[in-house]
């Protein structure tokens, strides 16, 4: 596979690995989240977005003419397009990891709205069925911040969230942009953008990809 | 005339009829609403099929049981999974519903016609299947699987598994 894709199959590529990174990283709190109910909301919205990966990995992998396996699991650290905000390594820090749950939903929902007027009619049909499915991953961050802004732990999460603004202004581009500093009620800041990876990432895509990479080819 | 010939796409969804959901055996695929469309050409038979929830894991099950229902009618199947934005909870049938309910399992309420709000879901008319009181709460908004929240009946004191409206 060529390092740049053509256009439309590079935006799949950035969404699928977005959500197929998160969806690794949330799932990192099955067993350990605070309680039991948390436990069983990371894995299940974890789960989902590993989901919504496979999807856009499918349409991309029909153009590109490989597998959504493939793609997901074969290729090099190097060539991912997942923003540096969802590769971050946040257990065992909660509010961080709701900080960064609510700012990617809020931004996700963004993106996600404009696809679903795209002119590929599989795209716009994929991102509306997302979209109902994202709804409850929203309800979910949205009760969380609502929750910690209240509590004794508002400092704690307003830093999370101050530290994590400038990735979450890296999921999206353009006029995006201006829309996710409205929702978010913050102010523009320069963003860090996707092409650099961060340090936690090659562990991760180590973890991620050992089954492919012990049993090349392999399927389950 | 062979078998295969006499096959009419009504045979074929009186088969997939009989294909249970894999995570909730009581529902059948075609209660489910799933099943999209059945195209039979000859000895050749198309199943167009939409998952539920995306990252829904029986869906690899769904597709074989389904390829399995069709050759046991003798013909070959290609089972087509179509990701677009025709299914919604609203697509599970009134039989379906009640069968839900039966194995203690509250069915999905109407789809709202704007986006999904929490206090729908805190306040809302979602009835116990155990004992049909609607004094219940939510608990959690993510249960055992993608498709289900966890409510609390303060009637009966008994949780249950809510389907999520999408």
């Amino acid at each position: 596979m060529s390092a740049q894709a053509p256009p439309r199959t590079e935006l799949l590529l950035q969404l699928a690995d977005d959500e197929l990174v998160l969806g690794w990283r949330d799932s990192e709190w099955t067993g350990i989240a605070p309680f039991l109910e948390e436990d069983v909301a990371f894995s299940s919205i974890a789960q989902t977005e590993i989901g919504h990966a496979r999807a856009f990995y499918e349409l991309a992998a029909a153009e590109l003419d490989t597998t959504a396996d493939e793609l997901a699991f074969d290729r090099r650290p190097e060539e991912y397009r997942c923003a540096p905000l969802v590769e971050l390594n946040l257990v065992h820090d909660w509010a961080k990891s709701v900080a960064r749950r609510w700012l990617y939903e809020t931004a996700d929902a963004i993106r996600v709205d404009s696809l679903k007027a795209s002119d590929w009619p599989e795209l716009a049909g994929l991102a509306a069925k997302i979209e109902r499915e994202e709804a409850y991953h929203a309800l979910h961050a949205g009760m969380w911040h609502d929750r910690l802004t209240r509590s004794t732990a508002r400092e704690r999460f307003a830093t999370a969230v101050d530290e994590l603004w400038p990735y979450a202004l890296g999921l999206v581009e353009g006029d995006q942009r201006r829309i996710l500093c409205e929702a978010a009620g913050r102010e523009d800041v320069p963003a860090v953008e996707r092409g650099a990876h961060v340090e936690d990432w090659p562990a991760l895509w180590e973890e991620m990809t050992m089954v492919r990479r012990t049993v090349p080819g392999g399927s389950w | 005339m062979s078998l295969a010939s006499a096959l009419t796409a009504e045979r074929v969804w009186e088969a997939l009829a009989d294909v249970p959901d894999p995570e909730i055996p009581v529902i059948s695929v075609v209660d489910l609403g799933v099943v999209r469309d059945v195209q039979v050409d000859g000895e050749r038979v198309r199943v167009e099929f939409t998952p539920t929830f995306l990252g829904c894991p029986a869906l690899d099950v769904m597709r074989t049981q389904m390829a399995d229902a069709v050759r046991a009618l003798g013909a070959e199947p290609e089972v087509v999974v179509v990701t677009d934005d025709g299914w919604s909870t609203d697509r599970i049938s009134a039989v379906g519903r009640e069968k839900l309910r039966k194995a203690g399992y509250g069915p999905p309420t109407p789809r709202p016609t704007g986006p999904i709000q929490l206090v729908q879901l805190q306040t809302g008319a979602f009835r116990c299947p155990y004992c049909n009181s609607i004094d219940t709460r939510l608990d959690n908004l993510f249960g055992p699987t993608a498709c289900r929240s966890i409510r609390y009946c303060r009637n009966c004191r008994q949780p249950f598994e809510q389907f999520k409206t999408i």
